[in-house]
């Protein structure tokens, strides 16, 4: 019982964090169709810039985290004027091979800014301690991670489903020349979506640090794994990556607690599994 | 042949199509490599097995159209096979271990090949990505068999027709990697003319076409999955051979994507892009990760990008755009 | 049953609209029949129900007398099923000689051969040779599809056809994008068709289904409202009122 509670809770923790981290990739990849293997990159220098602000300045953990979304996004937006543009409906191939280049630079200038160790963003007294239940304690982090992902769910739902702009980006995912015939300045709202999905990409990154530990190689390391949430949840899907994001993180951690010696074997089996057996995600959308 | 304007253009034309000419340049390149730098023939065994590797991947990516990040996988399965053959059952006949290695890639790119060819675009990145990640954990968990993450040990090769012996400075190694090398290209050559390699061609550019022509495409891309497969289980073959051991990094992503990027940068589609872009991508890595490996890493993103933005074709492709251009220019 | 094409009682909906409505159509050897109707009648899905690049909900389509309805495209293609597309789709860096050739090995069974090049068979490249003659193309024949023009490229669609021998043949609006002052040289090439075969048209341009077809189906709304001669066609009620209908200008129908 302790250990299915344990399990429990740490496995939605994870998919929490792995939501609110590849939920951008997923609505950026609906909308722009652009197979981004960046993302995790831009989720790690969220965590190194948290981490910089939090550790060597000695700023305030919320503050860090402000720091850390904004300084991500401003890094972004070049990235994307100069180099996403001119991908924008390209080939798969080439799509992936620029992707991929920008984060083996990341992943580079990572190395040689912060060095090749794991970095840690301290976390503030109040988020550091554990509630006890009676019969069991919980870390109150793992409780903030599930409470941040079920915020960002609800906002991004009502971004999408509520507001006028959602209704320009659903627009465009639905059929990006007709969007724009209508009127739709698609290059702006992608500018914006990008950014806003950068800026979660980041945000993930620092609250998920304890969880998926900052260092150089993050980029890599975690590359597959956002992309399959996208694959499994269907590009564009809110409730599909919800739904992929607490599969894979139930998987995940499972198979850490009950049989490590295995390490990863069992996630990317499960993922050869569900991706055969769903080829266009479990919601059906991916196209 | 193909050109009618002049007899001697049509049969420089006719020897560059057959790969005569690629593989005199294979052969004069090596022997220059030998003479060149005989203290480095470790790291040119291990360009030549890499070259392999990339050549392979250009048969199911540049020929077919299916965009791999798990090729690896192929690779590894060789040098896994070759390695155990010799260290655990004590088969130490070097061609036999080629062989070994070449049926064990066959069968990983059977494999990789029914798992990653079910699915299209981004998925079936995912699945070939997913595909050597799980060889990768796989391996490790092995360890009986593979050595685990210290690696596998023990192999030891003996000698060519039980006359040339492994040496030290890897000259046997080296010159059997050439041959190798020569081998399989010249066959390559003649596959990519054939009937079947037209074919592949015609799924890279339209595969509903060619269903309408009567011909499935996944047949099409299965068989070439195991040709590929054959082909870099004997780079990993070699590998194995020449180094006497096997890591668990011949089965990783990194390897995979690695050699994504030597065949984008000498130009996917062609033979020879596969060969010049891994040449010149790891003597450059050499040289520079020797300097300091992270900058390398930024190098190859900065080059990636490069390349994507400036040269799409690769360097051969451009190279042969930019030649055609100029004749054209001069006859005109 | 001499019919060599027999589509039964086939139909399709997409989200509750009937596209395909109980269409039934039989082709003996050596028709000519053009299938036409206004925009958006469902001629396309019907060629896509017939080659099985679509699934029918019910019905069944017979080649030669043999149940071909749970068969993938490529197999019916080997049955001799073969269809041309109304937007042309070549390989763009191929040659066109390299497009016949692939189709005569390919009808062979020998494209799958992985040694020996495609022009050392002498027999396939007179044939290859032949075949694009024919069509007027030879002196395109080493050039890459890219290079050629659209009418020649519509031609070569043809050749690809022919080159796989048909039984029946599915011409999707063969002439569509050329200039008219071409469409002379596609009629030509349509009369060189070998006379046994079966040919269903379906087109817009009513001068070319005039002058080709010995039969006219007309589909509107997903149901044949017509099958006859041309001359019949322009004088039946229910044609005037499904193309005035849709259209309200009598002029642009015929």
């Amino acid at each position: 019982m302790q250990t299915v509670l344990s399990i429990g809770i740490d496995a939605l923790a994870y998919g929490m964090i792995l939501f609110v981290i590849s939920i951008g990739l997923s609505v950026t990849m609906g909308l722009m169709r652009v197979v981004n293997l960046a993302h995790g990159a831009f989720a790690m220098i969220g965590g190194y810039l948290a981490s910089y602000a939090a550790r060597d300045l000695g700023l305030h953990y919320g503050l860090a985290v402000l720091l850390a979304v904004v300084g991500t996004i401003a890094i972004a937006i070049p990235v994307e004027r100069f180099l996403y543009r001119r991908i924008y409906g390209a080939s798969e191939l080439t799509q992936v091979l620029m992707t991929i280049g920008i984060t083996f630079c990341v992943i580079g200038i990572a190395n040689f800014v912060f060095g090749p160790t794991l970095k840690t963003v301290p976390l503030p007294p109040s988020l550091s301690g554990s509630v006890d239940l009676g019969f069991r304690s919980i870390a109150i982090h793992r409780l903030f991670a599930i409470g941040a992902g079920l915020v960002v769910a609800f906002a991004l739902w009502f971004l999408i489903e509520r507001t006028s702009f959602g209704i320009r980006i659903r627009a465009a995912v639905d059929n990006a020349a007709m969007a724009a015939a209508l009127g739709v300045r698609t290059e702006i709202v992608y500018a914006i979506s990008f950014a806003v999905a950068i800026g979660l990409a980041a945000l993930g990154g620092v609250l998920g640090a304890e969880l998926l530990p900052v260092e150089p190689y993050y980029a890599l390391r975690y590359m597959v794994t956002f992309l399959v949430v996208v694959s499994i949840g269907g590009a564009g899907s809110i409730s599909g990556a919800l739904v992929a994001c607490l599969l894979l993180g139930a998987i995940d951690t499972t198979g850490r607690y009950l049989a490590p010696e295995y390490g990863e074997f069992f996630f990317y089996l499960a993922v050869i599994v569900i991706v055969t057996l769903f080829p266009r995600g479990l919601m059906g959308r991916l196209k | 042949m193909r050109t009618q304007d002049g007899s001697s253009r049509g049969l420089v034309q006719a020897l560059a199509d057959r790969g005569i000419f690629g593989i005199l340049i294979i052969i004069l390149v090596g022997i220059a490599g030998y003479y060149l730098l005989p203290n480095n023939l470790a790291l040119l065994t291990r360009i030549t097995a890499t070259a392999l590797l990339v050549l392979s991947i250009d048969l199911v990516t540049g020929y077919c159209g299916v965009a791999t990040l798990g090729h690896a996988a192929l690779f590894g399965a060789g040098a896994y096979g070759a390695g155990i053959a010799s260290a655990h059952f004590g088969i130490n006949e070097p061609i036999s271990m080629t062989l070994i290695g070449a049926a064990a890639g066959a069968l990983a790119g059977l494999i990789s090949g029914f798992v990653i060819l079910r699915a299209h675009g981004l998925a079936q990145l995912v699945l070939s990505i997913a595909v050597v990640h799980l060889a990768h954990e796989a391996a490790n968990k092995a360890s009986g068999w593979t050595g685990g993450s210290d690696g596998l040990s023990g192999i030891a090769p003996g000698a060519i027709f039980g006359v040339f012996e492994f040496d030290l400075w890897g000259r046997t190694a080296y010159v059997y990697g050439i041959v190798l090398l020569v081998l399989v290209f010249a066959l390559l050559k003649i596959l990519v003319r054939s009937p079947f390699g037209m074919l592949a061609r015609g799924v890279r550019e339209d595969s509903l076409r060619i269903a309408a022509m009567g011909a499935s495409a996944h047949s099409v891309q299965m068989r070439m999955y195991v040709i590929s497969g054959i082909v870099a289980g004997i780079g990993g073959a070699l590998s194995a051979i020449s180094t006497q051991v096997v890591g668990l990094d011949s089965l990783s992503f990194t390897l995979s994507a690695q050699s994504l990027v030597m065949l984008v940068l000498g130009g996917v589609g062609s033979l020879y892009g596969a060969i010049i872009g891994t040449v010149v991508f790891m003597f450059f890595e050499d040289t520079v990760s020797a300097a300091n490996p992270f900058h390398w890493l930024t190098i190859v993103g900065a080059l990636l990008i490069l390349v994507v933005l400036f040269a799409p074709k690769g360097l051969y492709g451009s190279a042969i755009a930019l030649s055609s251009r100029l004749t054209r220019r001069k006859s005109a | 049953m001499s019919a060599l094409l027999d589509v039964i009682h086939l139909k399709k909906s997409f989200g509750g609209l009937a596209v395909t409505n109980d269409v039934s159509l039989s082709l003996a050897p050596g028709d000519r029949v053009a299938l036409i109707g206004p925009n958006g009648a469902g001629k396309t899905t019907f060629v896509n129900l017939v080659t099985g690049n679509l699934k029918p909900d019910q019905g069944r389509v017979l080649i030669g007398g043999e149940d071909v309805s749970a068969m993938k495209p490529a197999e019916r293609v080997k049955r001799g099923l073969i269809r041309s597309f109304q937007v042309t789709r070549l390989f763009q860096d191929m040659t066109p000689e390299e497009h016949v050739a692939m189709a005569v090995l390919q009808r062979d069974g020998r494209s799958g051969r992985m040694f020996g090049h495609y022009a050392g068979k002498r027999q396939v490249m007179e044939e290859v040779g032949s075949i694009l003659d024919l069509l007027g193309l030879s002196a395109l024949a080493h050039l890459k599809v890219r290079e050629i023009a659209y009418g020649q490229q519509r031609l070569l669609e043809i050749a690809v056809a022919m080159a796989l021998r048909p039984k029946v043949l599915l011409l999707d609006e063969p002439a569509a994008g050329v200039p008219h002052s071409e469409t002379t040289r596609i009629e030509k090439a349509l009369d060189m068709l070998p006379a046994e075969l079966a040919v269903l048209m379906i087109d817009h341009d009513m001068d070319l289904v005039f002058r080709f077809a010995k039969r006219v189906v007309v589909l509107a709304a997903g149901t044949v409202i017509f099958d006859g001669s041309p001359q019949a066609v322009t004088a039946d009620q229910r044609v005037r009122e499904a193309y005035l209908g849709s259209y309200g200008h009598a002029g642009s129908a015929a």
